[in-house]
């Protein structure tokens, strides 16, 4: 194989020194890391390099020389930087040089045959490959160097491929803590020898973040204790609540808030992901919820719209009292049963009526409700869809009724018509063996179930209408409350800090090299 | 070394394909497509205009012309920005991987990159294309934890697509720099 070597951009300006990196076998590849410039003591160069190695477990060595010169004719130096191959021994060994101001590389890399043969010297085709440091250093998805047993930590066994050099650069950020206003016995070229690079703004984040997750995390333990407690178990709290979207909500963005403020550090990158996704979630649910807040209550948007729902309540009431009289006539040019009709009109005409009055009785405190209601929407905005969904099916709760007694009748008939056709035929149901059986039944038995099955048949066309009416209303309603609940899910569920580091910063999301140039 | 030569691709267009041997064991291969022709650019804009023209003396809107001519604006932009490929470049290094390059119009270039492990080989495939049946030319992926399985079909020079003289020479090239490297990973 060619051997290829990785040099980092941000050193090919740097003086002439030695290549300190590491020597991949499986892919005939050096990966440099740094250049250690004149002058050091190659004893304190060792031993820099051994407690790199011992705190990072990446195998590190001298692999070369840079030579990065003036003119042509300064031979000295050529001659001393090979004399240096013989005080750090390294197998091949890399000679890479250049021309100030030049393009012109050269690049020799000679393997020593062994001892015993001095003076000959295998070379090699060289490929030099140039790596951005700080992007690789910087992209999140690593093959994890922690395995979960937490065995012997194997520098190569993990790593295939091109992610071997992911893996060798990522690992080594030990090295790259000194920079050149360091005084050290040795000095180092490298991405962050220019200072070392960081923000304030994450380094004051980074030293807040530890009390700050200690104070949320001893709230929301007091929450959930609260919410815990004997007094939420009563019947019938806990039906109410597990019908209530809002309950739900709440449930989960307190476990949103538990797991984003917990106390632990994300073990592995996704971990990171996931809660950085579910933080910055959270905050733009918080910003619009309070643009929501700040729209509800200027303007006297709130006593409008208390004005505006009774009479809506109404307009829907009698658009039903409607929908029943055509019922209780000939709907569609069908024909009707009439005492049934009149029977089941009369029953879903007084509930109406009953719905209409308890709606004018709430009337003077609908603007209160409103109002509080309103404030919720501080909470986030995902918060105040869940209460609106909820109105929604309050207010619609007649409908359900309907839905629920026109079902039920419909179940009935349906069950009733089943049985007697079966009896009608001669046959019957065997509950033990779950399967139709044949029956002699007695003459009366066979009369008075002929006669129900006529009476059930005739009145079948009434049931079925009214039922899939119904129906069709309850349909509409839990449609609409589903968007909003598709609309609440979107909001809980998209995943917008990794899309905006796809958009920003692509970078930190490579595993993989992505071009060459 | 570099060399230019002309061919034709499917329909009858003409291609240039540009051939770079950097050395033994590095090859780069780029198709030219041709530009965008006046002519065509032309007529389009004039089909858009006369139909815009024509809602306007019905409709006697003049937002209607307005918003044609950003209409026709944006769509050239979006056509030049993700439709109109002007070269696409195939690089292959022995050992290190290949990378394949295709560049807009507009200048932005995507580029993917796939490591020498996971080639398995590459070769000239035969596919139905509407009423046609064409040549082209693919690398085979394979799974490092499966090397007899296939696990994928790349195709190249997708938007290009050359004739099977083209492709011919592309793929001897090739042939050399895998032979080249399996050899010397066998040796090693």
């Amino acid at each position: 194989m060619v051997l290829k070597a990785f040099f980092p951009t941000c050193c090919t300006s740097a003086d002439s020194g030695l290549l300190v990196g590491r020597w991949v076998p499986e892919q005939n590849s050096a990966v440099v890391l740094a250049v250690v410039h004149f002058p050091f003591i190659p004893i304190q160069v060792k031993e820099l390099l051994a407690q790199v190695q011992q705190a990072s477990q990446v195998g590190l060595a001298v692999v070369g020389t840079w030579c990065h010169r003036q003119q042509e004719s300064e031979e000295s130096l050529g001659h001393f930087l090979e004399g240096l191959g013989t005080i750090f021994s390294h197998n091949p060994w890399l000679q890479l040089c250049r021309e100030r101001g030049s393009k012109f590389w050269s690049c020799k890399a000679t393997h020593h045959q062994g001892p015993g043969i001095a003076g000959v010297s295998r070379e090699d085709h060289v490929i030099l490959i140039f790596y951005d440091q700080r992007k690789v250093l910087l992209s999140y998805l690593h093959p994890p160097t922690i395995l979960p047993d937490g065995q012997a930590r194997d520098a190569t066994a993990s790593s295939e491929g091109l992610a071997a050099i992911f893996d060798t650069v990522s690992r080594s950020e030990v090295l790259f803590c000194k920079d050149q206003f360091d005084e050290g016995p040795v000095r180092l070229s490298h991405w962050q020898s220019e200072g070392v690079e960081a923000s304030i703004f994450m380094e004051l984040a980074k030293q807040a973040s530890g009390p700050v997750c200690l104070l949320v995390t001893c709230l929301l333990s007091l929450v959930s204790a609260a919410s815990a407690c004997r007094l939420w178990k009563l019947w019938p709290l806990p039906f109410i609540a597990s019908k209530l979207s809002t309950c739900e909500q709440l449930h989960h963005r307190l476990e949103h808030l538990t797991l984003v403020f917990s106390t632990q550090k994300a073990q592995s990158p996704a971990q990171l992901m996931r809660k950085a996704n579910m933080l910055v979630s959270m905050l733009l649910d918080v910003a619009l919820g309070l643009t929501l807040l700040s729209w509800l209550h200027s303007n006297n948007r709130i006593g409008q719209l208390a004005d505006a729902l009774i009479p809506m309540a109404d307009h829907v009431a009698e658009e039903l009292q409607h929908l029943l009289q055509w019922l209780m006539g000939a709907p569609a040019g069908l024909k009707m049963n009439r005492a049934l009709d009149q029977v089941l009109g009369r029953f879903f005409l007084y509930h109406i009526h009953l719905w209409i009055s308890y709606i004018h009785l709430m009337s003077p405190f609908i603007e209160r409700i409103l109002w509080h209601v309103g404030l919720s929407a501080c909470l986030g905005l995902t918060v105040a869809l869940s209460i609106l969904s909820d109105i929604l099916a309050l207010l619609t709760f007649h409908i359900y009724c309907f839905y629920v007694y026109g079902a039920r009748l419909y179940c009935l008939k349906i069950c009733g018509l089943s049985s007697l056709w079966r009896l009608f035929r001669g046959k019957k149901w065997n509950v033990l063996r779950q399967r139709v059986d044949s029956c002699s039944y007695d003459l009366d038995q066979l009369f008075i179930g002929t006669l129900l099955f006529t009476i059930l048949v005739f009145l079948l066309p009434t049931t079925a209408l009214y039922y899939l009416v119904f129906t069709l209303l309850r349909l509409l309603v839990v449609t609409v409350q589903g968007l909003i609940h598709l609309l609440v899910d979107l909001i809980n569920s998209l995943p917008l800090y990794s899309l905006g580091l796809r958009l920003c910063r692509p970078y930190r999301l490579a595993d993989k090299p992505s071009a060459l140039q | 070394m570099e060399d230019e030569r002309i061919f034709s691709d499917i329909c009858g267009g003409r291609l240039a394909l540009q051939r770079r041997y950097y050395s033994s064991f590095c090859r780069e291969f780029c198709v030219s497509c041709p530009r965008l022709s006046l002519r065509s650019l032309t007529s389009v804009t004039c089909t858009v205009w006369l139909v815009a023209y024509g809602l306007f003396t019905l409709c006697e809107n003049s937002t209607i012309l307005s918003a044609a001519i950003f209409i026709t604006v944006l769509g050239l932009l979006g056509y030049l920005h993700f439709v109109k490929i002007d070269q696409e470049t195939l690089l292959i290094i022995d050992s290190l991987g290949i990378q394949m390059t295709s560049s807009y119009a507009s200048g932005k270039e995507n580029t993917t990159f796939i490591e020498m492990d996971k080639v398995k080989d590459i070769v000239i495939n035969e596919a139905i294309y509407m009423q046609k049946v064409i040549y082209y030319l693919c690398i085979l992926l394979k799974d490092p934890r499966e090397p007899q399985k296939i696990s994928q079909v790349v195709p190249v020079f997708q938007s290009a697509k050359p004739r099977l003289d083209c492709l011919i020479e592309v793929y001897k090239s090739c042939q050399e720099v895998l032979a080249h490297q399996k050899a010397t990973t066998t040796r090693s």
